[in-house]
């Protein structure tokens, strides 16, 4: 009995002091010290929020970089894996389509495209699906299609891929990455649609 | 493969043990009676113990421990129940989400306070601010503490002599909460919302896109859930897709601080043990059988995902490692974290109990994805969970010693004192009950039709799903191949192995320590067999091996192996 009822009270004050002072405390901080980031790093365009820069928005006209696939449609309020495994052949359905659909869109600015020049992360789902970054193999693919559809010379697209490019963490964690939300701002600011 | 990659993998090594030897030589401070803090930061200390109703010098026997340690779980656990079912009408429920389905919280509920966090729901779409902060990120915190404390008094079980007392579980409680784990985790939920994990409080934000559509993007008090979901072996992601997400994990620096979070506890509380009993080598072995088994999983599951899928390899894209491109398995992984930092992570969360992910494990390559399989299956001791992997660990080191004392012909000793047949059945139940119960819920999945219902993959992945699910839930670990649906049949039995996968193991271990805590150490002879050296770590490795390994190859046949020869 009295080890319910020290418990009974150890479980009130540890509820309030690990599930309220706590993240209550953390929240302040963040808030006073990084806003921008705290609330979901929401990027704007004259004041409008737009999208995330941490989260891949849709995008299929051929006038912008495409995201990675998506295994719920890019809702950053319902991430998922795909979920498919190694050998699933609805895996091999859904690439070979992808891969398919990325030739005819950019054989006719790059004809000579073949399937073996495809980076693998541009037929796979990412993990969150909302993988805000294309590899730099992957923009690179895309940028003939861009810069012919927006008049730009290509190597000023190739530059904006560059400076939408996250290198690694401290020069040498994680994977260089390009934004694609970033990249495509950069391509409304300087060619505007 | 790439020398990035292994450079990445190699310094994450170098900064774990670097940090976990002074880390464990403070936690072992923390547990001893010469602890002294300031005045004013005991104060709250001398408060906790006057409202729980207990003497802080008393120490308790190990039933006292158990039954204390229990009741209190039990408490937590219908708080944790009500709270999910009710939320739809509690405050701070900004995205309006209902009552949690009852066979969702009864499981959820299990998995929290079992320190499993098994989620059979969608964070984001699923729990209120209020359940994950007040309930499920409290259960990070306590269920964790948890776990440490039965191991500090485990280790005193070792350490002390001709004494029925283990410590007392509210002192033990108390310290490794407000010591040792709320202090990373405020360091570490800082840094995290530095670099762009959310953090408030504020609901869901809707957009419309650059191409005119509409995002709405689930947000949330994240980094303070994240930092102790990672530092206490928990692995509940706020988000569906865990650390995969970049709200909860935006860049390679995130990465590797989430990721050392993960076996950093678990890792120093090994040095603790050293110090604790006095006898400092005697952690090395132990160490080195844990380092060894983390590294040889790495050094399978990193070259299996760059290897890539037979589907991926068949389809025809590139699928080469360069400076462009990961290459590799991309399927369910993020370009910023690549193969690299996706498998290493896959193995250490599966090393340590913890289950959280930054990539979708049903995706893996038949090998890569069995090496979570294994580890998990060794019943967490790689590491393992925090407090529960080192006891856990210990019943294999009992097991090496009394394999030993057999093969010498003398009465098996450790640390002095003699093992005798009462710790060996103590060890041998919380070394192969729940490997035996995972086979046989694993069975009952595939057996039944409402079992089947549950499997979302084909064939082999599809059995390596249920597999996962029980592994993963009996062991306390969290992670999945996540494909694996929650129906009332799943929820319930997932739930029965939550439950004795914590209980069977933590009272074995108090029994045990009870037991040795009343010995008397034996002076050392030459003919006492040493646990200080190579040759016990080498036997150890070979004790988990041939334990779990021989217990879950006739699975692995029927998942991965098949399913790699396809």
């Amino acid at each position: 009995m009295r080890t319910l009822l020290g418990s009974l009270a150890a479980v009130v004050v540890l509820t309030a002091v690990f599930g309220f002072v706590y993240p209550a405390v953390m929240t302040g901080f963040a808030q006073a010290t990084f806003p921008g980031k705290a609330n979901g790093s929401i990027v704007t365009v004259g004041g409008v929020p737009v999208g995330s820069s941490l989260a891949a928005q849709a995008f299929s006209g051929p006038e912008y970089f495409h995201p990675r696939p998506s295994a719920v449609d890019f809702d950053a309020a319902g991430t998922s894996f795909a979920n498919l495994g190694p050998t699933n052949p609805n895996l091999a359905r859904d690439v070979r389509k992808r891969a398919r659909a990325i030739l005819a869109l950019e054989r006719p600015y790059d004809p000579g495209l073949r399937i073996g020049d495809i980076p693998v992360d541009a037929v796979t789902t990412s993990g969150s699906g909302i993988d805000p970054d294309i590899s730099p193999a992957y923009a690179r693919l895309q940028a003939a299609r861009v810069a012919e559809v927006r008049g730009l010379p290509l190597e000023r697209v190739m530059t904006l891929i560059g400076d939408a490019t996250d290198g690694r963490s401290l020069g040498f964690l994680g994977e260089p990455g390009v934004n694609v939300l970033e990249l495509n701002l950069s391509l409304d600011g300087t060619s505007p649609r | 493969m790439s020398g990035s990659g292994i450079g990445q993998i190699v310094f994450y090594a170098v900064v774990l043990v670097v940090l976990a030897y002074p880390l464990g030589r403070y936690m072992a401070w923390v547990y001893s009676d010469g602890f002294r803090v300031p005045r004013w930061v005991g104060l709250p200390e001398r408060g906790f113990y006057r409202i729980v109703g207990t003497t802080p010098a008393r120490g308790q026997d190990w039933k006292a421990y158990a039954k204390t340690a229990l009741v209190f779980m039990a408490a937590f656990a219908v708080l944790l129940y009500l709270l999910l079912r009710l939320q739809g009408g509690l405050p701070l429920n900004p995205a309006d989400l209902p009552g949690v389905a009852a066979h969702i919280a009864m499981n959820t509920t299990a998995s929290f306070v079992s320190n499993t966090n098994w989620q059979y729901y969608g964070g984001e779409t699923t729990m209120s601010y209020l359940s994950q902060m007040a309930g499920l990120a409290v259960q990070n915190f306590v269920s964790a503490a948890i776990g440490m404390a039965v191991l500090a008094a485990f280790v005193r079980g070792l350490a002390r002599r001709s004494t029925s007392e283990l410590g007392n579980f509210w002192v033990d409680l108390y310290r490794s909460l407000v010591y040792i784990l709320l202090p990373l985790a405020v360091v570490l939920a800082v840094v995290l919302v530095s670099q762009g994990v959310v953090q408030t409080f504020s609901g869901p934000e809707t957009v419309t896109t650059l191409e005119g559509g509409h995002q709405t993007i689930a947000r949330g008090p994240v980094a303070s859930q994240v930092a102790i979901k990672q530092l206490g072996t928990n692995g509940g992601g706020f988000y569906n897709s865990n650390s995969a997400v970049p709200f909860e994990n935006p860049n390679g620096l995130t990465n590797f601080l989430e990721m050392l979070s993960i076996l950093l506890i678990p890792a120093a509380q090994v040095f603790m043990f050293g110090r604790m009993v006095g006898m400092r080598r005697q952690a090395w072995p132990i160490f080195a059988a844990m380092f060894a088994m983390l590294a040889v999983g790495v050094a399978i599951a990193y070259p299996s995902e760059q290897h890539g899928s037979q589907v991926l390899r068949a389809s025809g894209v590139d699928l080469t490692q360069s400076t462009g491109s990961s290459g590799g398995n991309m399927a369910d992984k993020e370009v910023r974290f690549g193969i690299a930092n996706t498998a290493l992570w896959a193995t250490a969360t599966s090393d340590a109990s913890n289950g959280s992910v930054n990539g979708g494990h049903d995706a893996f390559t038949a090998s890569g994805g069995a090496v979570p399989i294994v580890n998990i299956f060794t019943g967490e001791v790689i590491f393992g969970g925090v407090g529960s992997g080192l006891y856990g660990m210990f019943f294999y080191v009992f097991i090496a010693v009394f394999i030993a004392g057999l093969m010498v012909g003398r009465t098996p000793e450790y640390l002095g004192k003699k093992i005798e047949a009462r710790e060996i059945k103590l060890a041998a139940v919380g070394a192969l009950f729940v490997p035996t119960m995972v086979l046989v819920l694993t069975a009952i999945s595939v057996v039944t039709a409402s079992g089947l219902e549950s499997i979302f993959n084909n064939k082999p992945h599809g059995f390596s799903e249920a597999l996962y699910a029980y592994d993963s839930q009996a062991n306390n670990n969290g992670s999945a191949f996540a494909g694996y649906g929650a129906t009332d049949f799943s929820a319930l039995l997932g739930t029965v192995a939550l439950w004795l996968g914590r209980l069977v193991p933590m009272v074995a271990a108090l029994a045990v320590a009870g037991s040795l805590a009343l010995k008397r150490p034996v002076p050392a002879s030459a003919g006492t067999f040493r646990t200080d050296g190579a040759t016990f770590s080498i036997l150890l490795v070979g004790v988990v091996v041939l334990t779990a390994g021989l217990m879950i190859f006739p699975a692995l046949t029927l998942g991965p192996i098949v399913e790699a020869l396809l």
